[in-house]
C-alpha cells in the first residue's frame, strides 16, 4: 500500500553539497573522495597553467590581453559604460517575465475556441527563436527610425531593449510553458473541483507552482540577456563591450575586453546565488506535491 | 642625320612610355631600386608575392574602380589600382621591384590588423592612424597621408548652422569604431552627450541618415565619398585645425618586421620623385576645399 | 423533490474503452451511499462524472432538480455546490492550510478574507487541525492532509459530497482520524456518495450500499444485506475476496 511518500524525501540538503564533489557516502568515505577530488582538480589547474605559461607565444599573449596598466586605465571607463547594459537589462527583463508570462498562457488555452492564440504563440515562439538577436536588433534599431513616421522614437537603446524583448520573449515563454506542463494535472484538477474558474485556477495554483519549478533555466535566461546586451553596442551604444573596443582599438591591446569580461562574470555570480537561495526555500514546499 | 633620327625615335619612345604610364596603371617589372631591399631578400609571408590587407567593403575615394562581377570585394576591387590608397600600394610595391600580378589583396577586418600572432599579410592599408599606443603593439610605415578630421551633418538640421567648434558642443555626435575621430571628439569638441561609436561605417551613416546622430566625424576624404554618394542631403559642415603633431595614416606591419625600413625607403622615394602628390591629386583633389571650423 | 442526486443511464469510455455501461442511481437528501467494487469498476469515473470533471457521452446527472449535464450550465457555478475529495489529498502546497481552505471561497465565493478565514478556522478546529492553519502541507501527515483536504471542501458549503477513496492513500493508524470526520459529516445530515474499499466502516455508515460491478450498479440495498445476503453471484465472489484478503 502507498505509504507517506513525503517522509522518504531524501537526505537533508547540507549533505547533498558533497554528492557533487564525489561524496554522497557517509563519514570516512565521504571525506577521503572530496579530499582525492580536491587534490585532482587542484593537480589538473596547475598542469593546464603549465602548459599555458610554457607555450611559445605566451609573453605575447599576457602582454596583449593581461596588461595590468591597462586594465587600470580602461576599466573605469568601462565600469561607467557598464551601467548602461545593467540599465538595459533591468528594464528589458521586466517586460520579458511579464510577456512571456501572457504567450504561455496563451500557448495552454485549450480547445478550438483558442486556436487563434495558440498559433499565434507557437508562430511568435518558432521565429524569434529561430533569428539571431544581432539581426533583430540591427533592422530594429536602423530600420524602424529611418521609416521617418512621426512619432517613431529614434533613440537606439529604446529599439536595442525592444529588441531584446522580443527575442528573449520567445525563450522564456517556452521556459514558462515547460514550468506549466510540469505542474501535474491533479493540481488543476482540485482547484476546478472547488469550482475555480480555469483563469482562477492558472492564477492562484498553476502559475505560483509553475514560476518556481523553473526559476534554474530563468537564472540562464536573464543571464544570456545580460551578455546579449552588449550586442546594443552595435547601434552605436556605448555600453561596456563597445567602450572596451573603443579602448582596444586605441591602442590595439585586448586587456579592455578582459576587464569588460570580468565586470560582466562579477554580476553573474550574485544572481545565480540569489537563485540558489530562491530554490532552497522553495524546495520544501515542493516536496509536498502528491501526485495521484 | 641617323643621330638626330635616332634621338627623335628615342624621344617619341620615351613619351608615348610616358603617356601610357600613369600613377597606379601596370607597368613592367623592374628590378628595385632601393639599395638593401633586393627583391629577394625581403621578410615576406608569401615568397615573390607582395600580400597586402585591408578591409572590406574597400570605400572610395581609398579605392575606386568598382568590382568587377564575381569578385568578393564590395564596392571596389582594391586589384584595379584606382583608389589612393590602391594606388600608393602598388606605387610601392613597384619601387620593391613587384610587378602587379605578383600584389594579392587579402580581406582583413581591422580588428584583424592589430590582433596578436603572427600576421597573414605583409603590410595592412585601411586608413590606420598612427598612435604612440598603437605603435608598441604594430610596426607603422612613415605617413602616406595627413588626415584633417571633419564633421558632416544633413542639410537643414540644426547642427548645420554652427560655425564653431564650441557650437558643436550640445549635439549627438557619431563615429566609426578605430577612428581617431573619437579620441577627437572627446578630447577636443567634448560635447555634453556621449558620442556614439558605431562598429562600421555604414552603421554610423545609417545612424545619420535616421538623425539618431547629428553629426559625423570622419577623415576628410571620407567626408566627401559620405556626401557625395551615401547621404546626399548631407553636406560637410567644416573640416577641424590640424591637431598639433598633425595626424597621419601608416601601414602597418608585424612588430619588427623588417620589411617597414624597405617600405619607409619607397615611400621616401615616391615623396621625393612628386608620385605620391600626384596620387594625391588624382584622388584626393577634392579633399581639400572645405572651411575650417574654430 | 428531495432528491439530492440522480443519475440516469450514464454511460462513459475513454477513447474505445468503456468503462461506465449505463449506471442509474439516485441519492435523498441527507442520505449516504457508499460505493463498492473492484478497482477499475468505475467507482472514480462515476464520482468524476458526478461533478462534471469528465462529461459523459450518454445519459443525464441531475442535482438538486436541475440538470448539470445540460448543455449552456456554467460548470464551475455546478462544482461549487459540490464537494469532492480525492484519494491523493491534491493539497495546494504552496499555500498554507489556512489559505488552501480560504482561496475557493474568497475567489469563487466572493468571500472577504475576515469571513472566509472565520469559517475556516471553525471548521478547521472541528475536525482538530485547528493549530495548523499556518502550517504548510508538507508538515502535515496524511491523515492530516486528508481532513485538510475534506475541509476544503466543506468550506464551500456544497449541497453533496463525494468522497472518492479517501482513506486508500493512508497508512492503516491514520485512516481513523478521517473516518472519524466522516462519520461526523453523515451525523450532521450531509448527503455523500461515498467510494471506499473499508468495508467495516461501510457498513457502519451507508444508508445504502451500491456494487459497482464492470461498469453497472449490479446490486444495491441496505448494508445489513449487501453484506449479510448478497444476492448476485459476483457480489459474493467480491465480498469472498474481501473477507480473504483480511479486510472484513
Amino acid at each position: 500500500m502507498a505509504g507517506e511518500s513525503d517522509r522518504r524525501a531524501g537526505p537533508p540538503v547540507a549533505e547533498r553539497g558533497s554528492r557533487i564533489l564525489g561524496g554522497g557516502r557517509s563519514g570516512g568515505d565521504g571525506r577521503r573522495s572530496v579530499a582525492v577530488a580536491l587534490v585532482s582538480s587542484a593537480l589538473f589547474v596547475v598542469l593546464v597553467g603549465v602548459a599555458i605559461t610554457h607555450a611559445p607565444g605566451w609573453d605575447e599573449v599576457k602582454r596583449t590581453f593581461f596588461d595590468w596598466g591597462y586594465f587600470k586605465d580602461s576599466f573605469p571607463e568601462i565600469a561607467r559604460a557598464f551601467r548602461l547594459n545593467v540599465k538595459i537589462f533591468c528594464i528589458a527583463e521586466i517586460f520579458i517575465l511579464v510577456f512571456a508570462l501572457v504567450l504561455a498562457v496563451f500557448r495552454s488555452l485549450p480547445g478550438p475556441v483558442f486556436f487563434p492564440l495558440r498559433a499565434l504563440a507557437i508562430a511568435y515562439a518558432d521565429f524569434f527563436r529561430g533569428v539571431p538577436t544581432i539581426l533583430v536588433i540591427a533592422l530594429l534599431g536602423f530600420g524602424a527610425p529611418a521609416l521617418q513616421v512621426q512619432g517613431i522614437p529614434r533613440s537606439v537603446v529604446f529599439w536595442g531593449i525592444v529588441s531584446l524583448v522580443l527575442v528573449y520573449t520567445a525563450y522564456v515563454s517556452e521556459v514558462y510553458r515547460a514550468g506549466i506542463e510540469s505542474v501535474h494535472p491533479s493540481q488543476e484538477a482540485a482547484a476546478r473541483s472547488l469550482g475555480l474558474t480555469r483563469l482562477q485556477a492558472l492564477r492562484h495554483v498553476i502559475l505560483p507552482q509553475a514560476v518556481r519549478r523553473v526559476i534554474p533555466p530563468l537564472l540562464n535566461d536573464f543571464i544570456g540577456l545580460q551578455k546579449d546586451t552588449a550586442l546594443v553596442g552595435t547601434l552605436g551604444a556605448i555600453e561596456a563591450f563597445n567602450q572596451a573596443a573603443i579602448d582596444t582599438s586605441a591602442t590595439f591591446n585586448y586587456t579592455p575586453y578582459v576587464a569588460a569580461a570580468v565586470l560582466f562574470v562579477a554580476i553573474t555570480i550574485p544572481l545565480a546565488r540569489f537563485t540558489d537561495w530562491l530554490i532552497l526555500r522553495d524546495r520544501r514546499r515542493r516536496q509536498a506535491a502528491r501526485v495521484a | 642625320m641617323r643621330k638626330i633620327l635616332l634621338a627623335v625615335a628615342a624621344l617619341a619612345v620615351v613619351a608615348v612610355a610616358s603617356a601610357f604610364t600613369s600613377p597606379g596603371a601596370s607597368a613592367p617589372a623592374t628590378a628595385s631600386a632601393i639599395p638593401g631591399c633586393a627583391k629577394d631578400t625581403l621578410n615576406l609571408v608569401g615568397d615573390g608575392t607582395l600580400t597586402i590587407g585591408t578591409d572590406n567593403p574597400a570605400y572610395p575615394p581609398w579605392f575606386g574602380g568598382g568590382s568587377p562581377k564575381g569578385s568578393s570585394w564590395k564596392i571596389n576591387d582594391p586589384r584595379t589600382g584606382k583608389g589612393f590608397e590602391s594606388a600608393v600600394a602598388y606605387a610601392v610595391a613597384r619601387q620593391l621591384g613587384f610587378a602587379k600580378g605578383e600584389v594579392r589583396w587579402i580581406y582583413t577586418p581591422f580588428a584583424r590588423s592589430f590582433a596578436p600572432g603572427p600576421k597573414s599579410f605583409d603590410f595592412d592599408i585601411n586608413q590606420i592612424s598612427y598612435t604612440p599606443a598603437r605603435a608598441k603593439v604594430v610596426t607603422f610605415s612613415a605617413s602616406y597621408y595627413d588626415v584633417n578630421q571633419s564633421i558632416v551633418v544633413v542639410k537643414g538640421t540644426k547642427i548645420a548652422s554652427v560655425r564653431s567648434i564650441r557650437g558643436l558642443k550640445p549635439y549627438k555626435l557619431g563615429v566609426q569604431l578605430g577612428t581617431t575621430s573619437y579620441q577627437y571628439i572627446v578630447n577636443r569638441i567634448k560635447p555634453s552627450s556621449r558620442p556614439a561609436v558605431f562598429p562600421k561605417n555604414d552603421a554610423a551613416v545609417q545612424a545619420l541618415k535616421n538623425r539618431q546622430i547629428e553629426g559625423l566625424v570622419v577623415d576628410l576624404p571620407t567626408a566627401f565619398y559620405v556626401t557625395a554618394v551615401q547621404v546626399p542631403n548631407a553636406k560637410i559642415l567644416g573640416q577641424f585645425p590640424t591637431a598639433p603633431g598633425g595626424e597621419h595614416f601608416g601601414m602597418v606591419f608585424q612588430k619588427g618586421n623588417s620589411l617597414a625600413g624597405c617600405v619607409n625607403k619607397a615611400l621616401a622615394n615616391l615623396k621625393r620623385n612628386g608620385t605620391l602628390k600626384a596620387i594625391q591629386q588624382t584622388w584626393l583633389a577634392r579633399a581639400t576645399g572645405a572651411p575650417v571650423l574654430r | 423533490m428531495s432528491e439530492a442526486l440522480v443519475v440516469d443511464g450514464v454511460w462513459k469510455s475513454f477513447g474505445r474503452t468503456p468503462v461506465l455501461h449505463g449506471v442509474n442511481l439516485t441519492l435523498a437528501e441527507h442520505e449516504v451511499v457508499c460505493l463498492i467494487g473492484a478497482s477499475g469498476s468505475g467507482k472514480s469515473t462515476l464520482l468524476r462524472c458526478v461533478n462534471l470533471v469528465e462529461p459523459i457521452d450518454a445519459g443525464r446527472i441531475v442535482v438538486r432538480g436541475e440538470e448539470i449535464t445540460a448543455r449552456g450550465v456554467d460548470v464551475n457555478r455546478v462544482r461549487r455546490r459540490i464537494g469532492i475529495v480525492f484519494q491523493a489529498f491534491n493539497l495546494f502546497p504552496h499555500m498554507t492550510v489556512l489559505r488552501n481552505v480560504t482561496l475557493a471561497p474568497r475567489e469563487a465565493l466572493g468571500l472577504s478574507r475576515a469571513e472566509a478565514e472565520e469559517r475556516a478556522r471553525d471548521l478547521l478546529g472541528r475536525f482538530g487541525l485547528g493549530d495548523k492553519a499556518r502550517e504548510y502541507p508538507d508538515r502535515l501527515s496524511g491523515g492530516q492532509q486528508q481532513r485538510v483536504a475534506i475541509v476544503r471542501a466543506l468550506a464551500m458549503r456544497p449541497d453533496l459530497m463525494l468522497l472518492d477513496e479517501v482513506t486508500s492513500a493512508l497508512d492503516p493508524e491514520l485512516v481513523a482520524e478521517v473516518l472519524a470526520v466522516i462519520r461526523e459529516l453523515a451525523a450532521a445530515g450531509m448527503t455523500m456518495l461515498i467510494a471506499t474499499h473499508e468495508m467495516a466502516f461501510a457498513r457502519e455508515i451507508a444508508d445504502r450500499v451500491c456494487f459497482l460491478d464492470d461498469g453497472v450498479i449490479l446490486e444495491e440495498g441496505p448494508p445489513a444485506q449487501i453484506f449479510g445476503e448478497p444476492r448476485e453471484p459476483r457480489t459474493q465472489q467480491f465480498l469472498q475476496r474481501i473477507v480473504a484478503a483480511g479486510r472484513m
